[in-house]
């Protein structure tokens, strides 16, 4: 295909894309070295019979012209990275040279907003990439056991978590196990504890965002191991068999190896997926006890203040973490490509 | 493996049959709860006394004379005028649907048909793209958009979520052309098509089965998305899930949360439906990408 031809079949999808993935990302780079102007203060001078004051007054007026002037603020180079809501170096030296021991480094750490919101973020795509790969697979071990009469029904039921609105799916949990729900009330049952509520404390509220997040992604792994399991070669399990090997010898030695490229695949789009975790925080109501980067994005800008100069900055930080999750797959792609 | 010889012992068909019973359960349980507590009154679904009252529906009883009421729906609707979000969501979904579609098959079909390289490194940037949470774009959409006057708008909100849409589309329908052979359109070019009587002619009869499974997750995506329509709409353009996520924040009067219980059922509806008609295609779309490598 030539150049001129190519171009005019892509320009829609590249306009639409320049237009509204890579200038945002121009833009979001260019507000986070910008801050918000400070309020134009005048000194008043006050006269009283008893002798003059000055005092300070806020210029109303003013402050509203300049903000209407220049709206992306004054300019602050690198300030906003640093500062105690972001990468927080003098916070961090400072806990260094005041920690007592690892510990209560670690815990002045989740003091900072943007380490909380990071270290939250990378447990959960820790524990749900791999929890939600391993249930997938068992279950599609499970579904490929069964007669394929009752696959299909299984299979359409198996989807529905994955399917319905994260938001939603969220909520519907979220409803289960408020203390007056059904699963609260189980578990304050199991734990002989009337009083126990899963939203008050900071654990219990990470572990149920991780059993959402891997109730909601393994229907995926599942689907897609069930594809790979189809593509198994009946001829090498059947020698195998002959060759007298067990059971488990045949998931270990074939199954597993043959499924493997699609455990990478998925590992990749799952890591990808989960760093972005952040309608469950929204439906758990669970924004004091768990951020995600992307729910500390949403905060800063949402609420009285917008806070835009600060989710810009966090912004290009969690496109930068993206980077670096990716680099392994991406180096990859490039050197098969070199080698092309 | 079933018929495949040797015969699978009993404890293992048990685990595998128990495990499977439990599987389902954890997937249909929540929806099932969900949709038989969405009529009732909140006290029973959210029972202090008793999980139980969630199925009886005692206080359902005593306030309406039936153990079934469907003032949720009632006020969700058309109290808080749900279906002015439901309307906005029809809109958004059509035509996300419809645009992103028209630009991912021309799109797509020029990278499956270039051999040069950039067509690669497209193909990478637009992973990249891919990768990156909406919400950070976000962020860089505001203020423009403010000086611009375009926040608040339906049609802002659909040319985003196109463009968002946009990489995951084009890897997608790339990969499917791939699978069409070059044969049918160089030989209609040889017949003296021009490339696009090429594709109108000869690829467009056969695009469809592909179009469709791309469609299906272009609908997921725009019905789905809460993060652009809940920052980029204005309220009275709000669409169905940024809706409930309002719901939320006003559930101080009692019965606000049994809006939010039964307009979560009527949002999920639409999804059943979809997978029960089109659940080969979304099997097989979740599945191209993995399994060709």
């Amino acid at each position: 295909m030539r150049h001129a031809t190519f171009l005019r079949f892509f320009l829609p999808t590249a306009t639409a894309m320049l237009l509204f993935i890579a200038l945002p990302i121009i833009s979001v780079v260019i507000q986070s070295v910008y801050a918000p102007h400070d309020q134009v203060v005048i000194e008043v001078q006050n006269c009283t019979p008893f002798g003059c004051t000055k005092s300070t007054a806020i210029d109303q007026d003013a402050t509203k012209k300049l903000r209407e002037e220049k709206p992306l603020g004054r300019f602050v180079g690198g300030a906003i990275y640093t500062d105690r809501a972001h990468l927080a170096f003098s916070e961090l030296g400072e806990a260094w040279q005041l920690a007592s021991g690892p510990g209560d480094f670690l815990s002045r750490v989740m003091n900072l907003p943007f380490y909380r919101a990071l270290v939250f973020t990378l447990t959960y795509m820790a524990f749900v990439t791999p929890l939600s790969i391993l249930l997938g697979f068992i279950v599609a071990m499970t579904v490929n056991a069964i007669p394929r009469l009752m696959r299909g029904p299984v299979i359409f039921f198996s989807l529905l978590p994955m399917i319905v609105t994260p938001l939603v799916g969220a909520l519907i949990l979220f409803w289960m196990v408020d203390s007056r729900g059904i699963l609260g009330a189980a578990v304050q049952w199991l734990a002989n504890n009337p009083n126990l509520s899963l939203k008050a404390s900071t654990t219990l509220t990470w572990i149920m965002l991780i059993v959402y997040g891997t109730w909601s992604t393994s229907p995926f792994a599942f689907v897609v191991y069930y594809a790979g399991l189809q593509t198994v070669p009946k001829d090498t399990l059947e020698s195998a068999m002959l060759d007298g090997a067990s059971r488990w010898h045949r998931v270990r030695y074939i199954i597993l190896p043959h499924l493997m490229p699609l455990t990478v695949f998925m590992f990749l789009i799952k890591i990808m997926d989960n760093f972005r975790v952040f309608e469950p925080i929204v439906s758990f109501n669970a924004g004091a006890h768990a951020q995600s980067l992307s729910y500390f994005i949403y905060s800063d800008l949402g609420g009285e203040t917008r806070l835009l100069s600060s989710a810009a900055a966090t912004s290009v930080l969690t496109i930068g973490g993206v980077l670096v999750l990716l680099s392994p797959a991406l180096v990859r792609t490039w050197r098969q490509f070199g080698k092309a | 493996m079933s018929g495949s010889g040797l015969k699978r012992p009993l404890t293992l068909n048990l685990i595998l049959g128990t495990f499977l019973v439990l599987w389902l359960v954890i997937a249909i349980f929540p929806f099932a709860w969900t949709l038989w507590g969405s009529f009732k009154v909140e006290n029973d679904f959210f029972s202090k006394a008793d999980w139980s009252h969630a199925l009886t529906g005692p206080l359902t009883q005593a306030t309406h004379g039936s153990p079934f009421t469907g003032a949720g729906y009632e006020g969700a609707w058309i109290k808080e005028e749900f279906w002015r979000a439901a309307l906005n969501s029809l809109i958004v979904v059509v035509c996300v649907v419809t645009i992103s579609l028209t630009f991912g098959t021309l799109g797509g079909y020029a990278l499956s048909r270039s051999t040069h390289r950039y067509a690669f490194w497209l193909l990478i940037v637009a992973l990249v793209f891919r990768a990156m949470p909406p919400i950070t774009l976000v962020s860089g959409y505001l203020l423009p958009f403010y000086q611009w006057n375009l926040w608040g708008h339906l049609p802002t909100a659909i040319i985003v979520l196109v463009a968002i849409n946009q990489p995951f589309t084009l890897w997608m329908l790339t990969a499917f052309f791939k699978n069409i052979p070059k044969d049918l359109d160089e030989s209609a070019r040889v017949d003296g098509c021009t490339p696009f009587q090429a594709f109108r002619h000869v690829i467009i009869p056969v695009m469809w089965p592909g179009v469709i499974t791309t469609g299906l997750f272009s609908f997921l995506l725009a019905y789905n998305d809460f993060v652009v329509t809940a920052m980029l709409l204005s309220k009275q353009n709000q669409t169905m899930i940024p809706k409930i996520a309002s719901f939320l924040g006003t559930t101080q009067t009692e019965g606000n949360v049994m809006f939010a219980v039964s307009s979560v059922v009527s949002v999920t509806a639409p999804l059943f439906l979809l997978v029960m008609f089109f659940q080969r295609q979304i099997v097989s779309g979740l599945t191209a990408g993995a399994v060709k490598g």
